[in-house]
């Protein structure tokens, strides 16, 4: 006890108010309390601004990319970002009728000679006749083409054909780039020799003035001679293997993986809590009817489940399959926030706060609405910021194994399914759906991590 | 605690007809049929093929037949392989599953446990720093892609090595196993490792931590005796989810590394809308992981006595 002196002054009646303005800071609600929490904890408004980052490049970006998701560019097939896009223009394509003898052979052991200059219209090979003394019939070769060069005789790469003169013209899929041809004459039981010789061609893009123009890179009126070079239309992010914008599919592809990874953890959640609120506030009998069947539905397998709605559900056509994958993860995943909710609402069910507004007259909606749901509230919302990135991944997994969305809907499960096959080629088209599917599920992990801890008090430094 | 047990394993009994109940009333309302081939039959040929697979009964005949079957352990005959049993097919390809699944498991419970531990010792310094930073990214990055990227990396290896160092596909050795298997783990593994951590940190704030050192032990046995063993316990309640996890996880990692396991057979079946593969592979899966689920209890109480009095 510390000894004051105390004066007359000090028992003198103060003015209605004037106690008020002595508080050192306003009295913060808990909303407040924890928004300002969440403001101080850099990673989660970090994630917070990526979230918004993202969901504006799916939402606006397709307005400023005005790029159609399916449009294919079939000059620009599977292309990585900042590829080449010079385009030069050529001859119409022609058919070659080869005339050995006018050309000069190469000096190498069969003769492998490129006819003419390579393009993408055609790579022209030819090679000087063998015919073996002791065999007098015709000689016979495969061609192979490799993306790199070979190293034995085990990695020629694609067999382009089986030829018996001694031409070759390859029309199949050429991009501008280096091939290895390699040429292995075979012997009369069409087994292959020693030998063989390889060749690296450069590849180089052409176009023909008439599709130039068809592809609106020249002017109808714009007049152009041969051999001169355009650019062809811009792919910030590169192409798929279809030749479609990366950069738009990944717009549109988000909107389908961000819906789902948003409304299905909202819709499941919604449906949970009222399931958990009714289950909790009933109790006795009921509740425990309640509970066992949300426990036998969370005993499903969910992928397995998820898969056999997706069958069931089936995907008829000129549909994107997404409502089928949403109802889904509702039917399968309410079970999770109905226990977490009823768990909150037993327990808050006896808080003295809650006997207080009985007392006081308030109805049952009053209490549930006024009293119980919005202290659950926090709860709730960190459920499901946790849940965003797991239907994010679940509808990813689907499309992966495709099951998710029909094509040709992108989704970035889809494109990673689509990216993966081509992995070792065009690294880019899985690279950047993934990428983004990764740092969408980083943001709302590290979201609710920050959550938990705002809202939460009870969880706070645990992690 | 038998009584107990004989609760749960009732229970689990209950969980599998449901299980095998959705399933059946599930493949059932599929459109479709799985009559219709690819070949044009006689309305004779038809009729016997339903006979022949009992589906011209009335469905709750069906239904019956079906669970007396399942009740039997018997899976039925896979629609798309003729004479080709349910039963034999996860004979054949469970135990590679599993196989895999095990090896992903051990590899996810000791890295869990050891990187756990390691973070909370060196808490807020560089090594609790870069694994959970590890941890993180192990926890954002879909598993396919995790797949796709270490084979890709397996690619590149052996292709600087100049000999397969390690196949990038397959089944057969162990070498074929190894990084499929740490695939599969490695997000269990961050799970577990998070799980551990909060648990180590939990328990060193703990009574029974400040007695030991009270009565002066050496610090490396109240690490292994006291703090290891009691942080542990929760990475344990969840190994019984966790082998669920795996077990699906591994559809992924057995398409991309092309392993002949079950998940990668029930992808097939689901394409081909093989039936009885569908529901056989399901109600499978279903019960082995309620009773991992049951198994993981049991042991539970096994290594935390509290448990085993509380029950």
């Amino acid at each position: 006890m510390s000894t004051t002196d105390l004066t007359p002054a000090d028992f003198q009646q103060l003015q209605s108010g004037a106690a008020a303005a002595q508080t050192p800071r306003p009295s913060l609600s808990y909303w407040a309390d924890a928004w300002r929490r969440l403001r101080a904890n850099p990673r989660a408004m970090i994630s917070m601004s990526l979230i918004v980052f993202l969901l504006a490049f799916v939402s606006i970006g397709p307005g400023l990319w005005r790029v159609d998701p399916a449009a294919q560019d079939l000059d620009q097939i599977g292309i990585g970002p900042g590829a080449d896009r010079q385009v030069t223009l050529a001859e119409p394509f022609q058919q070659w009728q080869p005339s050995i003898s006018d050309i000069a052979l190469a000096d190498n052991p069969l003769g492998l000679t490129l006819a003419m200059p390579a393009n993408t219209q055609a790579v022209r090979l030819i090679w000087s006749e063998q015919v073996p003394q002791q065999q007098p019939q015709q000689t016979r070769y495969r061609l192979y083409r490799n993306l790199f060069a070979p190293k034995d005789t085990g990695s020629f790469g694609l067999p382009l054909a089986v030829v018996d003169r001694s031409w070759f013209e390859d029309r199949l899929d050429l991009q501008p780039g280096t091939y290895h041809y390699t040429l292995v004459a075979l012997d009369a039981d069409g087994a292959e020799t020693a030998s063989a010789v390889t060749q690296a061609v450069d590849v180089i893009r052409v176009i023909s003035i008439a599709e130039a123009r068809q592809r609106g890179l020249l002017d109808a009126k714009e007049t152009a001679e041969l051999g001169q070079s355009l650019e062809l239309a811009w792919h910030p992010l590169g192409t798929d293997y279809l030749g479609r914008d990366m950069l738009a599919r990944l717009m549109y592809g988000g909107q389908v993986s961000l819906f789902i990874g948003i409304f299905a953890p909202l819709a499941f959640v919604l449906l949970g809590v009222i399931y958990g609120s009714v289950s909790g506030f009933l109790g006795g009998v009921t509740d425990q009817a309640m509970m066992r069947f949300a426990d036998f539905v969370v005993a499903l397998p969910f992928l397995l489940f998820m898969i056999l709605f997706k069958v069931i559900f089936g995907i008829g056509p000129g549909e994107s399959g997404i409502w089928p994958m949403l109802v889904a993860m509702i039917i399968l995943l309410w079970p999770a926030p109905a226990r977490l909710v009823r768990g909150q609402i037993l327990q808050i069910r006896e808080e003295g706060y809650v006997s207080a507004s009985r007392l006081l007259g308030g109805t049952t909606s009053y209490v549930v609405g006024r009293h119980m749901l919005p202290n659950t509230l926090g709860v709730i919302l960190v459920t499901m910021t946790f849940q965003v990135p797991s239907a994010i991944f679940t509808e990813a997994f689907l499309s992966f194994i495709g099951m998710g969305v029909a094509p040709p809907t992108p989704s970035w499960g889809a494109m990673c399914n689509e990216g993966i096959k081509s992995m070792l080629t065009r690294p880019h088209e899985l690279l950047f759906p993934a990428m983004l599917i990764s740092i969408t599920v980083l943001a709302f992990n590290l979201l609710g991590d920050g959550l938990r801890d705002a809202l939460d008090a009870r969880m706070r430094g645990s992690e | 605690m038998l009584k107990y047990f004989a609760k749960r394993l009732v229970l689990g009994l209950v969980t599998i007809w449901f299980i095998a109940s959705a399933t059946f009333f599930g493949m059932h309302a599929v459109p479709g049929d799985p009559l219709a081939g690819d070949k044009a039959v006689t309305a004779q040929i038809r009729a016997n093929l339903a006979a022949k697979y009992g589906l011209d009964k009335p469905l709750g005949t069906q239904y019956l037949i079906y669970l007396g079957n399942i009740a039997k352990g018997d899976f039925g005959i896979s629609y798309t392989q003729e004479n080709r049993r349910v039963n034999d097919i996860i004979r054949e390809h469970f135990p590679i599953s599993a196989t895999l699944g095990i090896l992903a498991i051990v590899f996810a419970g000791l890295g869990g446990v050891l990187w756990g531990a390691l973070t909370a010792l060196y808490r807020n310094r560089w090594p609790d720093v870069v694994i959970m930073f590890l941890v993180i990214l192990g926890i954002s990055v879909p598993s396919f892609v995790v797949a796709a990227i270490s084979q890709w990396s397996l690619v590149g290896l052996n292709v600087a090595a100049g000999t397969t160092v390690l196949p990038i596909g397959g089944w057969g050795s162990v070498w074929h196993m190894l990084v499929p298997a740490l695939v599969l783990g490695l997000s269990t593994m961050a799970y577990l490792t998070r799980l551990m951590r909060s648990s180590m940190l939990e328990v060193v704030s703990t009574d029974y931590i400040r007695t030991a050192k009270a009565k002066g032990l050496p610090a490396t046995q109240i690490f292994s005796r006291h703090q290891l063993r009691n942080a542990i316990l929760p990475v344990i309640t969840v190994l019984g989810p966790a082998i669920a996890g795996i077990t699906t996880g591994g559809f992924v990692v057995e398409i991309v590394f092309a392993i002949p396991g079950l998940g990668r057979y029930f992808v097939q079946a689901i394409q081909q809308l093989d039936y009885t593969v569908i529901m056989g592979t399901t109600v499978f899966y279903g019960a082995f992981l309620v009773f991992m689920v049951i198994l993981v209890d049991l042991l539970y109480g096994l290594v935390d006595p509290r448990v085993r009095v509380d029950q």
